[in-house]
């Protein structure tokens, strides 16, 4: 035993490189997430219109986002933007539009769904206990509706930190990039340290992942009802 | 009945979905401390008759009056207008997310605006009332069909309502639990409330009611004191009808 791979997270800042790699991954995630929960609520209210139009134009942005792979998705906003109309957006700003998009999506159809299963008699108790619109809404439908959504929204969060990891193929230098990147230059000192590298990331990404699953675990439980 | 004030006023009501008429011409006085109980066939309008007393549908022409003042107008404060007119409906509906006692308060401080530790102790009173005490502090699914429904009576007392409208209030509960809640609306009739209520009891009906009031096909066919009703039926509508409890 003389060249155990691990040593080679400890040469130099390689391992400080991975956290860094790690932070891009976290940072489009959260910037992605907290658009989506905008638009997404946005988007939500809007579906449950009964408008036709509406409901045809949200239907299909909402197909066609679900159909596409994220990477089609990335290749178009990221390359085919450039070569159509000659905007050149960064690996991370393209990163972001994708998953927003994609989350938005995800987000609306989450946000549809928990207003339509209240109960139209949750309203009319409201109602015929004196309560104003505004009040009905602030008091029993926002907290019910916000019940059924955290739990969904938080599993979509993790899902999205893990989806990140396309981001490679458009130049993003996020983790997964870094690793290989610390793999290449110890191919010929440390030929065994790619199982080492990634293992490590396996863990990285469990460390973030794990705890936002136990978070929507916990609450999903505590507002079942 | 010692008094005739008139509480609630039904004039003429006519009611539409667009595909043939609901109600039709529907006169009806219910008077302080009566107890009015709405019987008839399945879709014969009397659900739809409560709801448009407190503004949950809209009549297309009629008017509603309470205490002399007509709600039924474009500009009618329901918000206000409520307070005044309680219900309870057949699915209960609490509010999930909240306990038993932040059900009850949850009228009286956000929409009267009053204090949390009056109207608290005035909640534990009414569900000691009703024999729920013990539970104000548990959430809906922890309760029974029937408790969740005599909680929900209670919400709607609390806020000391003129008049109660009860509509089909044991029709989703199993048998064993119908008995606890018709129990607290006899309760309820005997201390003076005026009530309107919609069931398919016939027994509880005649034991409840001052009057019984017979939709049919959206018009009243017939109001009588429940004896007459039940035993001298005029029309052969009614006739027809309570003929099918009979075994």
């Amino acid at each position: 035993m003389q060249d155990l791979g691990i040593k080679v997270l400890f040469m130099g800042n390689n391992f400080l490189r991975l956290l860094e790699g790690l932070w891009i991954t976290i940072r489009i995630s959260l910037i992605s997430v907290a658009l989506s929960v905008v638009f997404g609520i946005l988007l939500g209210v809007l579906m449950t219109r009964r408008n036709l139009m509406i409901k045809a134009i949200t239907k299909v942005y909402l197909e066609f986002i679900r159909i596409m792979p994220q990477l089609v998705l990335l290749f178009l906003v990221y390359f085919g933007l450039t070569k159509m109309y000659g905007i050149n957006l960064s690996g991370e700003v393209s990163a972001i539009v994708v998953f927003t998009l994609w989350g938005t999506a995800e987000m609306g159809d989450l946000v549809r769904s928990a207003l339509i299963s209240i109960p139209r008699h949750q309203y009319e108790s409201g109602a015929a206990l004196g309560l104003t619109t505004v009040q009905i809404y602030w008091h029993i439908i926002i907290p019910q509706t916000l019940r059924r959504l955290v739990p969904l929204a938080i599993n979509l969060t993790t899902r999205m930190i893990k989806t990140t990891s396309l981001v490679v193929l458009i130049g993003v230098v996020e983790v997964l990039k870094v690793a290989q990147q610390i793999i290449e230059a110890n191919r010929y000192t440390v030929p065994d340290s790619a199982l080492w590298i990634y293992g490590t990331i396996f863990f990285l990404y469990f460390i973030v992942c794990w705890p936002i699953s136990l978070v929507a675990g916990r609450l999903e439980k505590r507002w079942k009802s | 009945m010692e008094e005739l004030e008139k509480l609630l006023e039904l004039r003429h009501i006519h009611k539409d979905y667009g595909n043939g008429a609901i109600l039709k011409d529907v006169s009806l006085d219910i008077h302080k401390g009566e107890v009015v109980v709405l019987i008839g066939p399945s879709g014969c309008g009397k659900s739809t008759l409560l709801r448009c007393v407190n503004g949950l549908e809209s009549i297309q022409s009629g008017d509603i009056l309470l205490d002399g003042n007509v709600i039924s107008g474009k500009k009618t404060k329901w918000s206000e207008v409520r307070q005044k007119i309680g219900m309870v409906f057949q699915s209960y509906d609490l509010f999930p997310h909240m306990t038993v006692l932040d059900n009850i308060l949850l009228g009286p401080m956000k929409v009267q605006g009053r204090k949390k530790q009056e109207v608290q102790e005035e909640a534990e009173k009414l569900l000691e009332r009703v024999g729920l005490l013990d539970k104000k502090n548990a959430f809906p699914r922890q309760l029974s069909g029937g408790q969740k429904q005599r909680v929900a009576i209670v919400r709607a007392l609390i806020l000391k309502p003129e008049i109660m409208l009860f509509d089909e209030v044991t029709a989703a509960l199993d048998p064993e639990m119908v008995r606890e809640v018709l129990d607290v609306m006899l309760e309820l009739a005997k201390a003076g409330s005026t009530m309107m209520i919609v069931t398919h009891e016939m027994q509880f009906a005649r034991a409840v009611a001052d009057r019984i009031v017979f939709l049919d096909d959206g018009e009243i066919v017939e109001a009588d004191t429940p004896e007459n009703f039940f035993e001298h039926p005029k029309t052969e509508r009614a006739q027809k009808f309570l003929n099918t409890f009979l075994f």
